[in-house]
C-alpha cells in the first residue's frame, strides 16, 4: 500500500498542516540503518576494545563517520530520486517495549528534514574528525575522544532520524551524554569537570521538559510515533496543545541554550575546540530547533506556544550578541555567538510555517561557517600554546594565513556580507520576522547590527593590529590535516547561499513544514536587505573606530561601562541560578538533611535502641535452668488455654 | 465366621516410611555384628542407599496421587485409618528425605575432624577422663548415629502423614527419641551437648505429657482418636466444648514445642547451640518440615470445624513467636544461638502461613493456599538452614568450631568464597528479594493476606526488617571489619559437606529466581484428606 506522502488538513489558520505518513524505506534501508550503525560501532570499538586500539583508534573513528557520510550522500540522492509525494521513509525496527495500553516501537523516519541534518552531521562530523586527528595528536587519551565523538554522532543521528517521540529522547539523553563527556574531556582541569557537571545539570532541567512533553502526549495520545501523533493533534484542545509545545520548548532552551538556560553553553567552551566546534556550535545546540520544526504539527495547533518559541528566540539573540561584544576569550565569544544565531533559528521556527524552512537553512549555514570559526580558533589556539585570550593575539595573519582567510570567509559569512550564505539565510529571517512581527523583526535586525560589531572586534584583535603575543610565543600555521578541513567549511560557508537558489531548500521542506502562504510586505525584499546591509555596516564601522584604530591594552580595562561589565559577566546568567534556584535549592537540602538526621534517623536509632533494649531483658528469661523453662512451659500452655477459653466466652 | 480381620495395609504406598526404619534396623544390625573398621562405609553407604529407595517410592506414590489432574482431594487413607497419604503428606516425605538424606551428608564428614565423624568417640566415657582420651586417641567413632538418624527420619516421615491421634504421638515420639540421644554426642564440648540433650529430654518429655493428656481428652469430647471421627464430631457440635478446647490447647503445646514457637522455645537456643552442628541443621530443617507438617494437618482436618475458635490463639503465638525470635536474636554473640533464634522466627513467619487456612470449598487448584505457602517456605527454609550451618562446621580453630561471632571478624578477607556463601544465605533468611527466602516471605505473608490477618502480616514485616538488622551485621563483621589475628580458618570439607552447601546455596538462588514451577506444583498438590 502507498498513501500519499502528504496528506493535507485543512487546519483553522487556513494553511496545511502535513501529517506524517512515511511510506516504505525499500531499498534505503540498508544505508538507513548503517548509516547509525558505523559510528555506533566504532564507539563500541574504541570505547570497549581498550588499549588495544590506541594505534589506530582515531581512524577507525574517522572511517566510521566518513562511511556514515557516504550513507547519507546514498540516502540523499535516494531521496532526490523519489517523487515528491514519496518523500518521507519509514523503517520499523522492532517494539522496545509494550505496557498494556503502550507500545512504544523503534523505527527511523527518513524524511527531507532529516535528510538535511544528516548531511550537517555526517558531514560536518567527518571534516571535525579529520581535524581533531591533528588537533588530538598528542593527547595520550585520543583514542577515548573519538570514541566519545562517535558516540554522539551515532546519538545525534539517532534524535534526528527517530521516527517517535521516545527514541527522540533516547538520542536526546545519548548526546547529552557525549557531550558531559567531551566537556569533561580534560577532567584534570576543575574548571573542566564543573563545566561538565553544570552542563549536565541544566541539561537536565530541559530533558525534564521533554519527558514531560512527551508523557503528556501519552497521555492525550496514547501514542508518541510522530506519524499517529501528527493524525491526532488536530483533534485535541488548545490548552493541551499550549502545555506540550511549552514543555518541548523548555527541553528546547536547554540543549540549544536558549534564555532562561543558556548559562552553561559558555562554560562548555572547556572542551577541546573540536568538540565545541561539532557538539557546542553545528550540530547538538541546535537539536532544540529540530525539536520544534520537527513538532510544527503541535505547534501549529497553539499560537501561544509559537509565540513564546520566537519571544525566547529574540531574547536570546540580543543576549548572545551582548555577550559577545564583551569577552576577551575567542571561545566565549564565538559561543555568545552560537546563543545569538540559535536565537535567530529559533525566532525563525517561532514565526510558524513560514519561518521554519528559513530556520533550517540558518541551521545549515550556521553548522557550516560556526563550526569553520571553531576550528579556526582552534588552529589559533594550537599555535599560541592554547591561549584564548584575544588580547594577547593580534597580527596572526601573516603568521597563520590559511587560518586567517578561512575565518575570514566564516566572518563574512556570519555577518551576512552580500552573497555569503550567512547573507541569504539571516536576511531570510529577519524579512519574514519582519513581516509576522514588526517588534521581533526590529530586534533581529538590531542583532545584526550587534554581531557585526562583536565579529569585527573578533577579527580585528585577532588577525590585526600589533603583536600582543606572550613571551615565547611564536605562532605558526597549523598542520595540513587541520587546514583541510577549514578549506572546506570556508567553501560551504561561502556556497551555502545556493540552497536557497529558486527556493529549493523552501520547496524542499515543504512535505515537512507544510506550505507558507506569500507574506505581504509593504515594501520590497530588496530595500529590506538593504536595511539589514546598512545596520551590520555600522556595527562593522563602529567597532573598526573601536578596536581597529586604537591600541587594544594587553589586560582587560577594569573602568568599564555597565554595558561590558554585564557582558562581562554573561548578563549575570549564573547570579541569578544561584540566587533562584542554587541558593533556595541547598537551603531546602539542608534543611531536609537535618530533618532526615533529628526526625528520621533519630526515630530510627531511637527505635533501635529500645528494640535492643527489649533484647537484653528478655535474655535474661533464658538463663539455662530447665526447671525455668518447664515453668515458661507451663505458663505458656496456660496462656494457649485461656486464649481459647476468652474467645470462646466472647 | 472368624472374628478377626487381618488389618489391610497398602505397602507399597506407606513403602517410604517402611524403608526407611529398614535400613534403620538393618543400621542396628550393622552395629552387631559388622568389623569396626566396615560400620562407617556400611552405615553410610545404606542410609544413603535406603533414602533414595524412599525418595523414589515417594516419587512414584506422588505421581499417583496425580496431583496435576486438578482433583484437590487426590489422595488416600491407609494402613485402616491410620496414615493419609496425600499431596501435602507425600511432599513433606519428598522433602524430609532430600533434607534427610543431605544431614547423613554432614554426618558422614570426616576430614574436618582429621579423619573421625564429628560425634563423640565413645558417648560412655565421661568428659575429661582418660577413657575420652583414649577413645580419642584410637580414632573411635559412634556409628550408631547413622540408624539414629534413619529412625529419626522414619518417624519425622510418619509424622505429618499420621492421621489419628495415637499414630501421630507414636510418630513424635519415634522422631524425637533418636534425636535426644544425637544431641549429646558432640565430640568436642561434650559437656554443653550433655546438657543440652537433657535439657531438651526433660522438656520435650515434658510437653509430650501435655500432648497426651490433650489426645485424652479430645477421646473424651469426639470418643475416637481418628481425625476424621474428630472433626465429625465438631462438626456436630455435640457434647462437652470445654473439654475440646482444652484438648485441643495441650495438643497445640505439645506441636507448638516441637516447631519452636514462643513461649515454648526456650529449650530451642540451649539445645542449637549444645548439640553437633550436623545434629543442629537437620533438627532446624527436616523437624521443622515434619512438625508442621503434623500441625497443619491436625488443625486443617480434625479441628478445622471450629477454626474460628482457635485461630486467634494462632495470631497471638505467631506474633509472639516473631517478636522473640527476631529481638532475642540482636543481642546473641554466638553463631549458633543466633541461629536458633532465626528459626525461632522463622517458625512465627511459617504460623504466618498456617493462618491463611481456608475450607476445602474455597480452595480452587493451583491457587495459592495456607498450605501450599507453608510447604513452600519450608521447603525454602529447609534449604538454607542446612547450609548455613554446614558452613558453621567449617569456621574452625584449635578448640573446634568457632562459634563465637567475634570470631568470624573479617571472614570475607581470610575465604571470601565461604563467607559469600554464608553472606548469600543470610541476606536469603532476611528475605532479600532474588533469593528464595523473599519468595517464602512472599509467599505465606499472601496466604495469611487472603484470610484478613493484616495485622499478622504487619507484623511480620516489621519483624523481618528487625531480624534483617542481625543478618546484616554479621555480613558487616565478616566483610568490613579487619581480621583478628590467629583468628579462625576455614577448613576444606571433603566433597559431602561440599555438596550440601552447593546444594543449599543453589536451592536457595534457583527457589528465589524461578519460584515459579514449584509454587505451581504446591499449589497443585491438594489439600489434606479425611
Amino acid at each position: 500500500m502507498i498513501s500519499t506522502a502528504i496528506d493535507v488538513l485543512a487546519a483553522e489558520g487556513g494553511h496545511s498542516i502535513p501529517l506524517v505518513e512515511p511510506t516504505s524505506a525499500g531499498s534505503l534501508a540498508l544505508p538507513l540503518v548503517l548509516v547509525i550503525a558505523l559510528p555506533a560501532v566504532g564507539a563500541a570499538i574504541l570505547l570497549l576494545g581498550g588499549r588495544r586500539t590506541d594505534a589506530w583508534g582515531h581512524l577507525l573513528g574517522t572511517a566510521a563517520v566518513v562511511g556514515s557520510f557516504v550513507c547519507s550522500l546514498w540516502l540523499f540522492l535516494g531521496l532526490l530520486g523519489r517523487g515528491e509525494e514519496e518523500r518521507q521513509l519509514g523503517l520499523d525496527l522492532w517494539t522496545w517495549f509494550a505496557t498494556g495500553r503502550w507500545e512504544v516501537k523503534l523505527g527511523l523516519l527518513y524524511d527531507p528534514l532529516s535528510a538535511l541534518f544528516l548531511l550537517l552531521i555526517t558531514g560536518v562530523g567527518a571534516l571535525i574528525h579529520v581535524y581533531s586527528i591533528g588537533y588530538m595528536e598528542h593527547d595520550v587519551r585520543r583514542r577515548r575522544f573519538f570514541g566519545y565523538l562517535n558516540l554522539f554522532v551515532a546519538a545525534m543521528l539517532v534524535l534526528v532520524l527517530s521516527s517517535d517521540y521516545v527514541g527522540v529522547f533516547l538520542g536526546w539523553e545519548g548526546v547529552g551524554l557525549a557531550s558531559y563527556l567531551l566537556i569533561g574531556f580534560w577532567q584534570h582541569k576543575p574548571s573542566a569537570a564543573a563545566a561538565s557537571k553544570k552542563a549536565f545539570v541544566i541539561n537536565r532541567v530541559g530533558d525534564i521538559g521533554l519527558s514531560l512533553g512527551v508523557g503528556l502526549m501519552l497521555v492525550t495520545f496514547g501514542t508518541t510515533s510522530f506519524d499517529e501523533v501528527s493524525a491526532l493533534t488536530s483533534g485535541a484542545s488548545a490548552g493541551v496543545m499550549t502545555a506540550i509545545g511549552l514543555l518541548l520548548l523548555l527541553a528546547a532552551c536547554g540543549k540549544s541554550a536558549q534564555f532562561p538556560l543558556q548559562s552553561w553553553l559558555l562554560d562548555a567552551m572547556e572542551g577541546p575546540t573540536p568538540v565545541s566546534a561539532l557538539i557546542h556550535a553545528a550540530t547538538m545546540v541546535t537539536a532544540g530547533v529540530y525539536l520544534i520544526v520537527r513538532s510544527q504539527f503541535v505547534f501549529e495547533y497553539s499560537d501561544t506556544a509559537r509565540l513564546a518559541v520566537a519571544v525566547i528566540g529574540t531574547i536570546t539573540l540580543l543576549m548572545g550578541a551582548w555577550i559577545g561584544c564583551a569577552k576577551d576569550d575567542i571561545k566565549k565569544t564565538l559561543a555568545g555567538s552560537t546563543m545569538s544565531q540559535i536565537g535567530y533559528m529559533v525566532l525563525a521556527s517561532g514565526l510558524g510555517v513560514a519561518g521554519y524552512a528559513f530556520a533550517i537553512f540558518h541551521l545549515l549555514t550556521h553548522g557550516a561557517f560556526k563550526a569553520n570559526m571553531f576550528l579556526g580558533a582552534g588552529s589559533v589556539m594550537h599555535g599560541t600554546d592554547d591561549d584564548v585570550d584575544m588580547r594577547h593575539y593580534g597580527a596572526l595573519q601573516k603568521a597563520m594565513p590559511v587560518t586567517f582567510l578561512t575565518f575570514a570567509m566564516g566572518y563574512l559569512a556570519i555577518i551576512g556580507f552580500p552573497g555569503f550564505s550567512g547573507f541569504w539565510s539571516k536576511d531570510k529571517i529577519i524579512e519574514t520576522a519582519l513581516a509576522e512581527s514588526p517588534v521581533l523583526g526590529v530586534c533581529a535586525l538590531l542583532g545584526a547590527g550587534v554581531t557585526g560589531f562583536y565579529m569585527t572586534r573578533l577579527m580585528l584583535m585577532t588577525f590585526f593590529g600589533p603583536k600582543r603575543w606572550e613571551p615565547g610565543v611564536h605562532p605558526h600555521e597549523s598542520p595540513k590535516v587541520m587546514t583541510f578541513p577549514l578549506v572546506a567549511l570556508a567553501a560551504l560557508s561561502v556556497l551555502g547561499g545556493l540552497l536557497l537558489l529558486n527556493d529549493w531548500i523552501v520547496t524542499f521542506l515543504a512535505p515537512v513544514t507544510g506550505e507558507a502562504e506569500e507574506h505581504h510586505l509593504p515594501v520590497p525584499p530588496i530595500l529590506i536587505s538593504a536595511l539589514v546591509v546598512l545596520v551590520v555596516a555600522l556595527g562593522v564601522a563602529l567597532a573598526f573606530v573601536l578596536f581597529g584604530r586604537r591600541e587594544v591594552p594587553r589586560e582587560a580595562p577594569t573602568e568599564v561601562s555597565f554595558l561590558t561589565r554585564a557582558g562581562r559577566n554573561e548578563l549575570y546568567g549564573n547570579e541569578v541560578n544561584d540566587t533562584l534556584v542554587v541558593g533556595p535549592g541547598k537551603q531546602l537540602t539542608a534543611g531536609l538533611a537535618t530533618f532526615d538526621r533529628a526526625v528520621v534517623d533519630g526515630g530510627a536509632m531511637g527505635t533501635a535502641a529500645s528494640i535492643g533494649g527489649l533484647s537484653q531483658a528478655l535474655r535474661r528469661a533464658q538463663n539455662g535452668f530447665v526447671r525455668s523453662y518447664a515453668l515458661s512451659l507451663l505458663a505458656g500452655a496456660a496462656l494457649v488455654l485461656l486464649a481459647l477459653v476468652v474467645v470462646n466466652l466472647a | 465366621m472368624n472374628g478377626f480381620d487381618a488389618p489391610k495395609i497398602e505397602y507399597f504406598t506407606v513403602s517410604p516410611i517402611l524403608i526407611v526404619l529398614g535400613v534403620a534396623v538393618i543400621g542396628v544390625l550393622v552395629e552387631a555384628f559388622a568389623p569396626r573398621k566396615l560400620r562407617y562405609p556400611l552405615q553410610v553407604g545404606t542410609a544413603l542407599v535406603g533414602l533414595a529407595a524412599a525418595f523414589a517410592t515417594s516419587v512414584v506414590v506422588f505421581a499417583r496421587l496425580n496431583p496435576f489432574a486438578g482433583d484437590v482431594k487426590a489422595g488416600k487413607v491407609v494402613a485402616e485409618g491410620a496414615l493419609a497419604a496425600d499431596g501435602p503428606a507425600v511432599f513433606c516425605w519428598l522433602l524430609v528425605l532430600v533434607l534427610g538424606a543431605l544431614s547423613v551428608l554432614l554426618f558422614a564428614e570426616r576430614r574436618l575432624e582429621a579423619g573421625v565423624v564429628g560425634f563423640a568417640g565413645q558417648a560412655a566415657a565421661l568428659p575429661g577422663t582418660e577413657a575420652e582420651r583414649e577413645a580419642s586417641t584410637s580414632g573411635l567413632e559412634h556409628t550408631e548415629v547413622f540408624p539414629l538418624i534413619m529412625f529419626a527420619i522414619g518417624g519425622m516421615l510418619l509424622f505429618p502423614a499420621a492421621n489419628d491421634l495415637l499414630t501421630m504421638f507414636v510418630a513424635l515420639e519415634v522422631l524425637s527419641l533418636p534425636l535426644y540421644l544425637l544431641c549429646g554426642l558432640a565430640r568436642r564440648r561434650r559437656l554443653l551437648s550433655q546438657e543440652a540433650a537433657l535439657k531438651y529430654f526433660l522438656l520435650g518429655a515434658f510437653s509430650s505429657g501435655f500432648f497426651v493428656y490433650g489426645i485424652a481428652l479430645v477421646y473424651g469430647y469426639a470418643g475416637s482418636m481418628g481425625f476424621a471421627q474428630i472433626a465429625a464430631a465438631v462438626q456436630a457440635d455435640g457434647g462437652e466444648r470445654g473439654l475440646l478446647l482444652a484438648g485441643i490447647a495441650l495438643i497445640s503445646v505439645g506441636l507448638l514445642f516441637k516447631v519452636g514457637a514462643a513461649p515454648f522455645h526456650s529449650w530451642t537456643p540451649d539445645v542449637y547451640q549444645g548439640a553437633p552442628t550436623a545434629v543442629t541443621a537437620f533438627m532446624a530443617a527436616a523437624t521443622k518440615v515434619a512438625a508442621f507438617g503434623a500441625l497443619l494437618r491436625l488443625f486443617y482436618v480434625a479441628f478445622g470445624g471450629n477454626r474460628t475458635d482457635w485461630t486467634p490463639m494462632i495470631w497471638a503465638v505467631a506474633i509472639l513467636t516473631m517478636v522473640v525470635g527476631s529481638v532475642l536474636a540482636i543481642s546473641q554473640t554466638d553463631i549458633k544461638r543466633m541461629l536458633a533464634y532465626s528459626s525461632i522466627a522463622h517458625a512465627g513467619f511459617i504460623l504466618t502461613g498456617f493462618l491463611g487456612i481456608r475450607s476445602l470449598d474455597e480452595v480452587a487448584a493451583g491457587g495459592l493456599t495456607g498450605v501450599s505457602a507453608v510447604l513452600f517456605y519450608l521447603t525454602t527454609y529447609g534449604f538454607t538452614t542446612l547450609a548455613a550451618f554446614a558452613i558453621v562446621t567449617l569456621v574452625r580453630d584449635g578448640g573446634g568450631e568457632a562459634t563465637h561471632l567475634a570470631r568470624w571478624q573479617g571472614l570475607g578477607k581470610e575465604s571470601p568464597l565461604v563467607a559469600g556463601a554464608f553472606a548469600f544465605l543470610l541476606l536469603a533468611m532476611a528475605g532479600i528479594p532474588l533469593t528464595s527466602g523473599f519468595t517464602g516471605k512472599w509467599a505465606v505473608f499472601a496466604a495469611a493476606l487472603q484470610v484478613g490477618a493484616w495485622p499478622v502480616v504487619i507484623v511480620a514485616v516489621l519483624m523481618s526488617a528487625v531480624a534483617a538488622y542481625f543478618y546484616v551485621r554479621v555480613i558487616v563483621l565478616m566483610f568490613f571489619s579487619e581480621p583478628v589475628g590467629d583468628g579462625p580458618s576455614v577448613t576444606t570439607p571433603s566433597i559431602m559437606t561440599s555438596v550440601v552447601i552447593g546444594f543449599g546455596v543453589l536451592a536457595t538462588l534457583v527457589l528465589g529466581i524461578v519460584p515459579g514451577a514449584l509454587i505451581d506444583v504446591l499449589g497443585r498438590v491438594g489439600v489434606f484428606i479425611r
